[in-house]
């Protein structure tokens, strides 16, 4: 495209942050502004061109590779800057100061500032200076990936710390690579919050049939080793011996910048249903927000975010809200199928719950239904209806009136139409429809080869997929049955 | 098919074993001659004296007078384009042709369009985009045969085509067939794989195929940088698409995703893969840009221009191929050239003896010409051949509103069908097995129809119909009746064109050995005959001789584009034009069924078809119905924004739980069409048919639910 988006009457949007919001903000919005009347700038603090942070896991399992997961930017509609971190907000003069000395102006900025891991205060995590000791990672950024996948070539063991999606997918893509995985999860069971005690207790059997050691009900108290990590140290004294340690406790929104310049922050940035700071200039979006809609870290909430607010600053009279997102967890590791969505333990007697266990088969369906809707559920061990349930509780749909149909594909009350106890209304030639029961008439009038029964009722005679049936239904038939 | 006299007089059909169909015809074909001896069956002209006065017979000479009285004097009073003219995708080459040229020479209208808008103009479009040049199947149907996966998109061949099904995969056999369908259709039953999709979201899931073949190593990056340009874009946009994203709105499993892209690169390894659309997949707002995400996909595993591979789109009409090459469209002229481009109206201006200056520009598509009409500013009269409007159009309440709206309708039909009985004045016209002419099929393979009975005496051929009104409009001369004149015509006017007939001879279509477009003349030959008439025009349009027999496989070496590169395209996922809702909450997808065929005009005049499907009726999950309070054979009202059409409940667990579907072919309150989107596609301008939102209701029985109305 070519429209001049340097035009001095252009509305100038500041993007801070060129991860999976701000670059998805950035497209959303140059779509909907053909004629250039937004003027948009992303700055990235990353060096790298934006890419697609959900798919790390995969890279870092080796089946993906860094080239398969970049982002869409808008080089041509926009300007993006990577490697320039933002320093401070001028909210007085509409600036922001980047970290090399530059001001930027703005019309409206968009704070897409993300999350950073959070580490726990574990003894033996940190060296001196503050930095992780050598053998410590921790899983968000793509240098983040590298170190450890580089760390892992000459690995035998890894400790991961911390039980939820992201190290459950860490210690999965490690495991696939070949190393000795443990991990260790400080709650009863794993994933805590998105799945219940019965499911969570499969979810580990299935990791343990990958090879992977799970221990719950354990928290890190150190990490051991000299100058490099060796260890973990649980409470109950044992140490679990590793040449890589990988945190994976959860993220805390990055908010900074945001409190810095005196934006209302609790949690995360504080933002209405227009993804408003306090700073009516002021957006913010993302892993960075906090909206009473959504609990953050998931991609859709920021995707969803995304759409709303280009609608917003490409068209001010919109009336377009971000009201919040259907929470929805799909694991990605190999040969464990998980999706978990909603409230799947509730507590109060209008909820009902659907639950088929197997444990045997690491198979664990649990759908949680009130008022007839579906407002949580589990399915784990295979994902035959994952996308069905999926939409259903998107929607907030009315269910099904018997939820097996939820829980199995392809079961089917209607009789099996293909076998030898046919009724003889039950078509056989679809294409001409012609009945059994015509075909023993014909048959017995005397047509007695697939050739004599198509000159007089043609079947066979369109697909030709019956024939095989019609030859074996007249096999069954008395072939001495004399003629009618 | 052949037909053969019976001693009673009446007709037998024969099948008759030609490559597409293997010999197969199903109950319509068997039944179709029917049709020639029904007693529906129009013989004399009508004419209604006033809108208000009743049809009444009337004499050829006084029905056409009074044509090309009206049309003179709306022309006189409005201009040109006050006339409009629409077609179908059932006409023969030479009657296509000669619509498209009697709309631009003895009308001068630039309205002109026909219902193969609402078939195959997003897969033309797309593939003209992406491939250079829109033949529905690149390759003889009979490679199908050689592909060890065939993936088959929103088509159910089972139903809609069966003897189609002879070249898939079957049941049993080494080769896979992989379905996409939000029904487990006929087709889908017997597939290897069924990836039952939702509504609406083809598009987001070809991208994500394409992801995982990028994520599992299975493209052809050697092809990829040989033969295409535009991949590197596509690769960061499917980037988005991850499985488990898609899984989120198509529905379709991670594990099914993988497993479709699994077999279509084994099948590729295995004889060939193929990719083919139908109007599942196209007839949507978004239409076009869904058939380039498969295009794309085809594409990046290497598949088009490889022996027993390739991407394909299954035409749904008896001409859908010819139909849309000859002008009938309108930015349009024949040979499949569009009609702003300056030399194709100086070579085809040339072969009508015009000035190119007088051809009109592009008109109004299908859909927006629909619903111009009687407005102002739009046309006051209109000529429709072919085609079954006040049924087949979207939101057919609001057409059959525009269509009485207009000062005068002409309609020319073999029955008086439901847009006939609106018309002021009908002519009979003759039917396929009453005249010659030629038709291409899907394989863009030219065939030759012959004649086998004469028509019933009052009825003339639609070629004969334009030539007395040209005559009557002051054009005595171009409008040949003869078919083997127009076809011959046809021929000159396509040299040069992306649908080149010019080698196409009546030897050789008499020999029955397979003709394919492009069929370009030798060089010389075509320079001798037409240097005077043309000047200098074509010099650089011909190209080498070719063969006899034409291209039966195209893109082997290069594609049909300026540089000869196939192109792929950036597209992304957007909902439907109407998403569910809470008073709207099912999705609503439409379709046919196999005893039927588009608006019913011809099949529900059979009896053995009108006895196998005799109504309409709308397709729901026993889980839904049962939710609803509904029961099998009960009749509903299917309610959608713009109106709302009666059925029988049918129950099936073959469809999602979320989604209904209703066939299309029955007139009136019945009409599927009363209720879908006419939602355009920016590109093709293809309405939204199958996709909106709709609630059903209980039918009271009350006189005013059976007639249609409108919300």
């Amino acid at each position: 495209m070519s429209a001049p988006r340097t035009a001095r009457a252009a509305h100038r949007v500041v993007i801070v942050g060129a991860g999976m919001a701000g670059a998805r903000l950035a497209e959303e919005i140059v779509q909907r502004d053909p004629d250039g009347r937004v003027h948009v700038t992303m700055l990235g603090a990353e060096p790298h061109r934006p890419y697609n942070r959900v798919q790390l896991t995969n890279v870092l399992a080796g089946s993906m590779a860094e080239d398969d997961i970049p982002l869409p930017v808008p080089d041509e509609d926009a300007v993006v800057r990577l490697g320039v971190a933002v320093r401070a907000i001028d909210r007085d003069r509409r600036q922001v100061i980047t970290d090399d000395g530059d001001a930027v102006g703005y019309d409206t900025l968009v704070l897409a500032t993300g999350a950073d891991p959070l580490i726990p205060p574990v003894r033996g995590v940190r060296t001196a200076d503050g930095g992780l000791r050598p053998g410590v990672f921790v899983f968000r950024t793509l240098d983040d990936c590298r170190a450890l996948a580089a760390a892992a070539e000459a690995a035998r063991r890894v400790v991961v710390v911390g039980g939820g999606v992201l190290g459950l997918e860490a210690a999965r893509g490690l495991a696939g690579r070949g190393l000795d995985v443990c991990v260790l999860h400080m709650a009863p069971w794993l994933m805590e919050t998105r799945l219940d005690a019965e499911g969570g207790k499969i979810l580990r059997a299935a990791y343990r049939d990958v090879g992977i050691d799970v221990r719950v009900d354990a928290t890190a108290t150190e990490v051991s080793g000299v100058d490099r990590a060796d260890g973990v140290v649980l409470d109950s004294g044992e140490r679990i011996p590793a040449d890589l340690v990988v945190f994976s406790c959860g993220m805390r929104p990055s908010t900074r910048l945001a409190a810095d310049s005196g934006l209302r922050v609790e949690r995360g940035i504080v933002v209405d249903d227009e993804l408003r700071t306090s700073d009516p200039r002021i957006f913010a979006l993302g892993d960075c927000a906090q909206h009473p809609g959504v609990a953050g870290g998931l991609l859709d909430s920021a995707w969803e975010q995304a759409t709303v607010l280009a609608e917003l600053i490409t068209d001010p009279g919109s009336t377009t809200r971000y009201t919040g997102s259907a929470e929805v967890t799909r694991l990605k590791a190999a040969d464990v199928d998980l999706v978990a969505m909603g409230e799947v333990n509730p507590d109060d007697e209008q909820a009902a719950s659907v639950v088929f266990s197997d444990a045997r088969r690491r198979t664990y369906k649990k759908l949680v239904l009130r008022d007839e809707r579906l407002v949580g559920a589990v399915l784990l061990g295979d994902d035959e209806t994952s996308g069905l349930v999926t939409q259903l509780f998107d929607r907030g749909a009315v269910a099904p009136p018997d939820p097996k149909v939820l829980l199995f594909r392809g079961l089917r009350q209607g009789a099996d139409d293909s076998g030898p106890d046919l009724p003889d209304e039950a078509t056989v030639c679809r294409c001409n429809g012609v009945t059994r029961g015509e075909i023993v008439r014909e048959y017995t009038a005397g047509a007695r080869t697939l050739d004599a029964l198509a000159d007089r009722l043609r079947s066979g005679t369109g697909c030709g997929s019956c024939r095989g049936q019609v030859a074996a239904l007249i096999a069954d038939l008395p072939a001495d049955m004399p003629a009618a | 098919m052949t037909l053969r006299p019976r001693r009673d007089g009446g007709l037998d059909v024969e099948p008759r074993d030609f490559p597409v169909n293997g010999g197969g015809l199903c109950r319509k074909g068997w039944t179709a001659a029917e049709l020639l001896s029904s007693p529906d069956r129009l013989t004399t002209p009508l004419m209604r004296a006033s809108r208000t006065a009743p049809l009444e017979p009337v004499s050829w000479d006084a029905a056409l007078d009074r044509v090309a009285a009206e049309l003179r004097r709306i022309q006189d009073a409005h201009g040109p384009d006050a006339v409009a003219v629409f077609g179908g995708g059932g006409l023969t080459n030479e009657k296509a042709y000669q619509l498209g040229k009697f709309a631009r020479v003895a009308l001068r209208t630039a309205n002109i369009d026909y219902n193969g808008r609402f078939c195959m103009s997003s897969a033309a479009a797309a593939v003209s985009g992406a491939l250079g040049v829109d033949r529905g199947l690149p390759f003889p149907v009979t490679d199908i045969a050689q592909a060890g996966t065939v993936l088959l998109v929103g088509a159910n061949v089972a139903e809609t085509m069966p003897p189609f099904v002879r070249h898939l995969p079957r049941p049993g056999d080494d080769r896979e067939l992989i379905v996409i369908d939000p029904r487990r259709s006929q087709t889908a039953r017997d597939a290897d794989l069924h990836l039952q999709v939702t509504p609406g979201t083809d598009l987001a899931l070809a991208n994500g195929l394409l992801h995982i073949a990028i994520a599992e190593g299975l493209i052809d990056s050697e092809y990829i940088a040989a033969r295409t340009t535009g991949f590197a874009e596509v690769r960061r946009n499917v980037a988005a698409y991850w499985p488990e994203r898609v899984e989120r709105i198509t529905g379709v499993p991670v594990s099914e995703q993988r497993a479709a892209v699994r077999r279509l690169a084994a099948g590729r390894a295995r004889g060939g893969a193929m990719v083919l659309t139908a109007r599942g997949a196209e007839q949507h707002s978004k239409g076009v840009d869904t058939v380039r995400a498969f295009v794309n996909l085809a594409l990046a595993l290497g598949l088009p221009g490889r022996p027993g591979s390739g991407f394909g789109s299954i035409t749904g009409q008896g001409n859908g191929q010819g139909g849309r090459e000859h002008g009938q469209k309108a930015d349009q002229l024949p040979g499949y050239r569009r009609i702003d481009d300056p030399r194709a109206r100086a070579h085809v201006a040339g072969v009508w003896g015009v000035d190119p200056a007088d051809l009109p520009g592009p008109g109004r598509s299908a859909y927006e010409l629909l619903e111009s009409l009687g407005t102002p500013g739009g046309p006051k009269a209109m000529f429709v051949a072919g085609s079954n409007i006040a049924v087949s159009a979207p939101r057919a309440e609001l057409a059959e509103r525009r269509l009485a709206a207009l000062d005068f309708l002409v309609v020319s039909d073999l029955v008086l069908s439901e847009t006939a009985k609106l018309a002021d004045v009908v002519l009979p016209a003759a039917q396929w097995a009453e005249e010659e002419g030629t038709m291409t099929n899907l394989e863009g393979r030219v065939l030759r129809r012959r004649r086998a009975v004469a028509p019933p005496p009052g009825v003339r051929t639609d070629l004969e119909i334009l030539a007395d009104l040209a005559r009557r409009l002051g054009r005595p001369d171009g409008f040949d009746a003869d078919p083997a004149a127009v076809f011959a015509e046809l021929r000159r006017a396509s040299a040069g064109g992306p649908a080149d007939y010019s080698g196409i001879t009546d030897e050789m279509l008499d020999s029955g050995a397979p003709v394919y477009w492009p069929n370009p003349r030798g060089r010389d030959d075509l320079r001798d005959d037409l240097r005077d008439e043309l000047g200098d025009v074509l010099r650089d349009e011909l190209r080498e001789d070719e063969p006899a027999g034409g291209t039966p496989r195209l893109f082997a070496d290069r594609f049909a584009t300026s540089d000869g590169r196939a192109r792929f395209a950036v597209v992304r996922h957007r909902p439907a034009a109407e998403s569910v809702d809470e008073e709207f909450p099912l999705q609503l997808i439409t379709g046919r069924v196999l005893a039927q065929y588009q608006s019913g005009s011809q099949t529900r005049r059979i009896r053995e078809l009108r006895e196998a499907e005799p109504g309409a009726f709308v397709e729901l999950h026993p889980q839904l119905a049962e939710r609803l309070g509904f029961a099998a054979g009960q009749r509903v009202r299917v309610v959608s924004r713009r109106g709302a059409a009666w059925a029988e409940v049918r129950l099936s667990e073959e469809i999602r739980l979320d989604t209904v579907f209703m066939p299309f072919h029955w007139p009136g309150a019945q009409r599927a069409n009363l209720v879908t989107n006419p939602a355009l596609d920016p590109v093709s301008r293809m309405p939204e048919f199958k996709i909106c939102a709709v609630r059903l209701e209980p039918l009271l029985g009350t006189a005013d639910e059976l007639r249609p109305v409108a919300a």
